[in-house]
């Protein structure tokens, strides 16, 4: 369609309801990552998730590896942003029926399954599950214990409403009512029909996630038979506080606590079995070590035993986590194949045979056995694919473009996620943002004209006004009522100094509830607001709007937690309930009093971008940006671009390196809006979000460049060995040097008979504790290369793990069949290497390696060494860190803000990460993180302004001794010195302060305070707490 | 007095702040314990959000600690002005404390074991009675030679500190000229 038509399209369109940009199928981490990358970057989202609540599998798992951060704390803070978000509509128990049209205007149909209760009524107080006769299987809990017929999908569901299952009564027989009679909202309406929905949109974000591989269909390992069988996903409801059995590990055969357990790896994964998937999943060998670590937590006698195949530690970090796992006390990694034994009657214990070099077969018994199960494609990927028009490739997961893994064979189409195949959250996360910034690409010509922005009312200034303090005591339906006695509270707060009004709500943050408190502010003049209720992390955000569209300052709100911190815990002391709530109000009002109204400012936005580095994600990071229509600089310290891809010639899956480097190279010339900077250094970076200025000097000229984001894409290096006779015999060279001389025809590779390779060299040891990650695929892909070359060439691979994850497993697997000879060895009795004559005579080059299962030395004779050298951080990574005020992890590569959820994001606002620079990778994965990087940087740069919080920290230059005491501990840069009249002073720069506070605590004179949070605002609220004493 | 944080090396803040008030906690306590009070009065766990269970038995059993240590000063047997007396000297010490923290106490590395190591090392002991240690001191002589004159023994006597550590409190005062020998008593007084 032309853009003319379409743009009459859309004006025509803006107000009618159904009309978006961007549809997003899947709520899932990576379908939510999607939405609100899209939403923020000006885009109207619908965000459509078959379950009843957003969440997907993120929100069944107890804590994530690497950080055993818990799930739920990092993903339900992402529920609230995207439910409040004014560009994102959630659509919930709603499918695709039918998606007709094309890319940029696509129709599709959507089936929005009957929850029978009125959405916009129910409060989520869940009164009705506690009444609710019916007891059925609880899904979330992976049925180990039972839930209501209704109830809410988890307690941090979003929406947060109800919805009835089918074994509900009156949806069988018509028998029972008892949810409408307890219900006060009046929300429940069993009249509700399936109701099907049409909804316009541009482009469409395939999230569907994967589906456990369910191991009962086969009964494998005796799961579904033995009660002691479970899964790894069972597993982590079994850890979770909020699990069935609220964080006690316990059998379902007696409800005892499990002291030995096994685990079982590749169940579902690295079979050619039907039924079983011949890929590897990638994701098991470190959850099952996160859950090794977290069951010692849960008790630390507990033996816990892993029978694996190779260990697959191939993340950043994952390594070390492998290492914290194995040197706890009590941990046996076996590598071994099982089968399971029995079921010893009585004890309902399981055993499991297994054979080990040392001591042959065993069968040992357990009180509980895990089975490590793979991912498997969405179950319904199939009539997915027919409905999108889609692709599937042979594992029936989402076919993709092999240099772009979120685009799919229907242009318009793209996917997030692990629809692209087994991947693990931060990947996830990456090709959200990745595949937001192809939309954008898409639909950037109609980006904002269908998103919303509040507008709110002037503020009054009540600053110089005598507080008056309003207080609203919350029922939260039953959750604080029934426990504490509300109305006792209100009274209560009514005697405390400058309350001036006092009232109770049902729900005070429904909808009809806001208006009142606005009301409220306007009508009898309050200008503090007290809410005691839930916790400020979820809905403080909410109650602030709420001053703010009632005309006050946002900062004039105090929240006071009565129900985490009181009602839920103190379920059984009701009257001391009541007394604790008193006292939390009253410290609420004391610090209210105290409240200062605090500014947000507005920053104008440099919409121009820097890209630092020009390989791979470099290049495919500019592009992306450049084709939403903004500026790129884009910075290379080489004579040319291509980075480290110059020297690759074919992927694994033999696809052309230099033909695609080199279209991407010529595309990044011709695009208008890049300026390549060549043979350029970096002299110097300042600024802060939004305003950046770096100076490069390139080809003798220097020139001051001013952006508002920066991409670092800075790639890694090639480790050079000092092992192996390398640079000492020239027949040892590095997998990348074999890669050259294969594609080369060189007569060294002709005259080969024998070619030897020895895996993690330079890494994977004291000096580097890391898995270089692509060295096995880049081996397995030079010995196949050989193979087809030279049939009858003998190829050694000398490995400690091959880690092979996701389906590069199939060339393994393919390799092993073409005779390419696997040895395993262990890091204690490395290769050895001479040079010497072979039986016949022959120069050669003698390895020699010890057979950890054999058991015996093996001689091997080599025309040919390749060493998979490790990958290394670049040279100049310290230098690029500190100018651009980023940091480098444990290993120095680039640390991004968050590893699960904030995969390409510095800790520093505006600053955004990419590439190898990250941590090694393959291109393909390069290109997904660049993608993201891209769509992130949209994220600011398609904003002319962006907000700074009003809670920083702030000098009081008459008590400062300029002693720079918080300026040695504030990491994010954020304190300067500058020359004031009165000499040298401390400044805080608002833009860059996240409000930490560490600097209050370091300061001699307390010339530096944290606002909102000052000492008169804290202390305040101390006094109060000991009022009584 | 009870510090709830997050796990160490998993700060929602780059600066990695629990491990500043990790090591402010190790000063304090050892400042508690010069001034006479029972240093287990306060208390620093690191938890995560996801561990109620333990949350709730850690405050009931520091609970129960407190009541059995009974009212801050009383349970050690100190009257309620010397309590006021000896707070009031280390809350105006506060400065100081902080800038001897950042010249001398602060590590390097971030991990709970390097902190462990240095806060129980002789080496932490010789710094903080070289610096805190000594101005707490010199601020309690002081406070008590404003009610009389007294000697050393006396002194040492009243503030629980061997005869030699308040002589050389003594010089080092006399020097800086806060106290004088007060030949006709035969006892320090206030300069």
């Amino acid at each position: 369609m032309e853009k003319e038509q379409m743009e009459e399209q859309i004006s025509k369109c803006i107000g009618e309801k159904n009309f978006g940009d961007v549809m997003v199928v899947g709520g899932g981490i990576s379908g939510i990552q999607a939405a609100l990358d899209l939403g923020t970057a000006g885009f109207k989202v619908y965000l459509v998730d078959k379950a009843p609540t957003i969440g997907g599998h993120m929100a069944q798992l107890d804590k994530t590896f690497p950080t055993n951060d818990c799930s739920m704390c990092i993903e339900s803070p992402k529920f609230n942003e995207t439910a409040r978000h004014p560009n994102i509509e959630i659509i919930t128990y709603t499918e695709v029926d039918s998606v007709e049209g094309q890319s940029g205007d696509f129709t599709v149909t959507l089936k929005k399954k009957p929850r029978y209760i009125d959405e916009t009524k129910c409060t989520g107080c869940t009164v009705c599950t506690e009444y609710c006769p019916v007891v059925y299987p609880d899904q979330f809990n992976q049925e180990i214990s039972k839930n209501k017929a209704i109830h809410i999908y988890f307690a941090q569901a979003t929406p947060l409403v109800s919805y009835i299952d089918d074994s509900c009564r009156y949806l069988k027989d018509k028998t029972c009512t008892i949810c409408q009679g307890v219900c006060k909202s009046d929300a429940i309406d069993f009249t509700q029909k399936p109701e099907k929905m049409e909804v316009k949109v541009g482009a469409i974000v395939l999230a569907p996630g994967f589906d456990a591989f369910d191991p009962k269909l086969r009964q494998d390992y005796g799961y579904g038979v033995f009660e002691n069988v479970v899964t790894s996903l069972d597993y982590e409801r079994l850890l979770c506080a909020t699990g069935p059995y609220e964080g006690e590990i316990m059998r379902a055969s007696d409800k005892k606590h499990p002291h030995k357990i096994a685990w079982i790896h590749c169940v579902g994964s690295r079979q050619v079995l039907e039924g079983g998937n011949s890929y590897c999943s990638g994701v098991c060998c470190t959850y099952t070590q996160k859950q090794v670590i977290l069951t010692k937590d849960h008790d630390a006698e507990a033996e816990c035993v892993i029978f694996h195949n190779d260990i697959r530690s191939y993340g950043k970090d994952f390594e070390r986590f492998y290492q914290r796992a194995e040197n706890l006390p009590g941990i046996r990694f076996v590598r071994s194949y099982v089968s399971i034994g029995k079921e010893i009657p009585g004890s309902k214990n399981v055993t499991i045979r297994y054979a080990t070099a040392e001591s042959g077969v065993k069968e040992e018994e357990f009180d509980m056995v895990v089975l490590s199960v793979g991912l498997n494609p969405p179950a319904d990927a199939l009539k997915m694919a027919e409905t999108f028009g889609i692709e599937l490739n042979n594992h029936g997961f989402c076919k993709t473009n092999p240099f772009n893994p979120m685009e799919t064979t229907r242009p318009g189409i793209f996917i997030s996620g692990s629809f692209q195949g087994p991947i693990d959250i931060p990947e996830s996360v990456v090709t959200a943002s990745g595949a937001g910034s192809q939309c954008g690409e898409l639909l950037d010509y109609r980006r904002g004209e269908l998103s919303t922005e509040r507008v709110y009312p002037l503020e009054k200034d009540v600053s110089k006004e005598e507080p008056r303090i309003g207080v609203y005591v919350c029922h939260c339906g039953a959750n604080i009522g029934r426990i504490v006695s509300v109305p006792s509270v209100v009274d209560y707060a009514r005697t405390l100094p400058n309350v001036v009004h006092s009232d109770e709500s049902l729900f005070i943050c429904s909808t009809e509830a806001a208006a009142m408190l606005a009301k409220d502010i306007q009508e009898k003049g309050l200008n503090r607001v007290v809410v005691a209720a839930c916790t400020p992390r979820t809905h403080e955000p909410l109650f602030r709007e709420t001053l703010r569209e009632a005309g006050i300052n946002q900062y004039y709100f105090e929240f006071a937690n009565i129900r985490e911190h009181c009602s839920w815990v103190h379920s059984k002391e009701a009257e001391t309930a009541t007394k604790k709530a008193k006292e939390i109000v009253r410290m609420a009002v004391a610090r209210a009093s105290y409240l200062e109204p605090l500014e947000e400012f507005d920053l104008p936005v440099d919409r121009r971008a820097l890209v630092v580095g020009g390989g791979v994600a470099g290049m495919t990071s500019a592009l992306s940006i450049a084709k939403q229509g903004h500026e790129v600089y884009l910075v290379e310290k080489a004579s040319d671009l291509g980075g480290q891809a110059r020297r690759i010639h074919y992927t694994l899956e033999g696809m052309d390196v230099q033909a695609y480097l080199n279209d991407l190279i010529r595309k990044v010339y011709q695009h208008p809006l890049i300026h390549v900077y060549t043979d350029a250094t970096i002299l110097d970076a300042s600024g802060f979000v939004g305003n950046f200025v770096t100076t490069v000097k390139s080809e003798g000229r220097i020139t001051t460049i001013k952006h508002g984001a920066g991409i670092i894409a800075t790639g890694a290096d090639v480790y050079t060995p000092s092992e192996y006779l390398y640079g000492a015999d020239d027949r040892v060279m590095t997998h990348l040097e074999l890669d050259e001389a294969i594609n080369n025809g060189s007569e060294k590779v002709a005259n080969a008979e024998s070619v030897v390779m020895i895996q993690c060299v330079g890494c994977r040891n004291e000096d580097r504790n890391y898995c270089s990650r692509i060295c096995c695929t880049e081996s397995i892909k030079n010995a196949l290369k050989l193979k087809e070359i030279k049939p009858e060439i003998d190829v050694y691979i000398l490995f400690r793990d091959i880690r092979t994850y996701g389906f590069k497993e199939d060339y393994y697997r393919e390799a092993a069949n073409n005779n390419v000879r696997f040895i395993r060895y262990e890091p204690e009795s490395p290769p050895v290497v001479e040079a010497g004559e072979s039986d016949e005579g022959k120069q050669v080059l003698k390895v020699t390696v010890i057979d950890p299962i054999l058991v015996k030395k093996l001689e091997l004779d080599a025309d040919i060494l390749a060493l998979a050298a490790a990958v290394i951080p670049s040279a100049d990574r310290k230098e690029i860190a500190n100018l651009f005020k980023v940091s480098l992890g444990p290993d120095e590569f680039f640390q991004e803000a968050h590893v699960k959820l904030r995969p390409v994001d510095f800790g520093a606002d505006g600053m955004y990460l990419a590439g190898t620079a990250h941590y090694p990778k393959f291109i393909s994965e390069t290109v997904s993180q660049a993608y993201g990087a891209a769509g992130r940087a949209l994220t600011l740069l398609s904003h002319d302004t962006v907000v700074a919080s009003g809670s920083v920290c702030e000098v009081d230059e008459s008590r400062c001794i300029s002693c720079g005491a918080c300026i040695t501990v504030c990491e994010y840069g954020a304190i300067e010195f500058y020359n004031s009249p009165t000499g040298r002073k401390a400044r805080v720069n608002p833009v860059l302060c996240k409000g930490d506070g560490l600097c209050n605590t370091k300061c001699p004179t307390e010339a530096i305070v944290l606002k909102h949070f000052n000492n008169v605002e804290m202390a305040s609220q101390i006094d109060a707490a000991f009022a009584e004493l | 007095m009870f510090i709830g944080g997050c796990h160490l090396n998993e700060c929602h803040y780059i600066t990695d702040g629990n491990f500043s008030a990790l090591g402010n906690v190790y000063i304090l306590k050892k400042i508690i314990e010069r001034i006479g009070l029972n240093p287990d009065r306060l208390r620093m766990e690191s938890m995560s959000a996801g561990e109620g269970i333990r949350f709730a038995e850690v405050m009931n059993e520091f609970s129960k600690q407190v009541l059995d240590l009974g009212p801050l000063g009383k349970g050690e047997g100190m009257d309620e002005d010397t309590l006021k007396s000896r707070l009031e000297a280390v809350k105006s010490l506060v400065p100081y404390i902080r800038l001897v923290e950042r010249e001398r106490l602060r590590l390097p590395v971030k991990t709970e074991q390097a902190y462990r190591k240095f806060f129980t090392s002789d080496e932490f002991n010789r710094v903080f009675d070289e610096t805190i240690g000594e101005k707490l001191a010199i601020g309690q002589i002081i406070s008590i030679l404003r009610e009389k004159p007294l000697t050393t023994g006396e002194i040492a006597n009243a503030l629980g500190l061997t005869p030699s550590e308040v002589s050389r409190h003594l010089i080092t005062s006399s020097r800086q000229r806060f106290v004088r020998f007060d030949e006709s008593l035969k006892r320090y007084a206030l300069a």
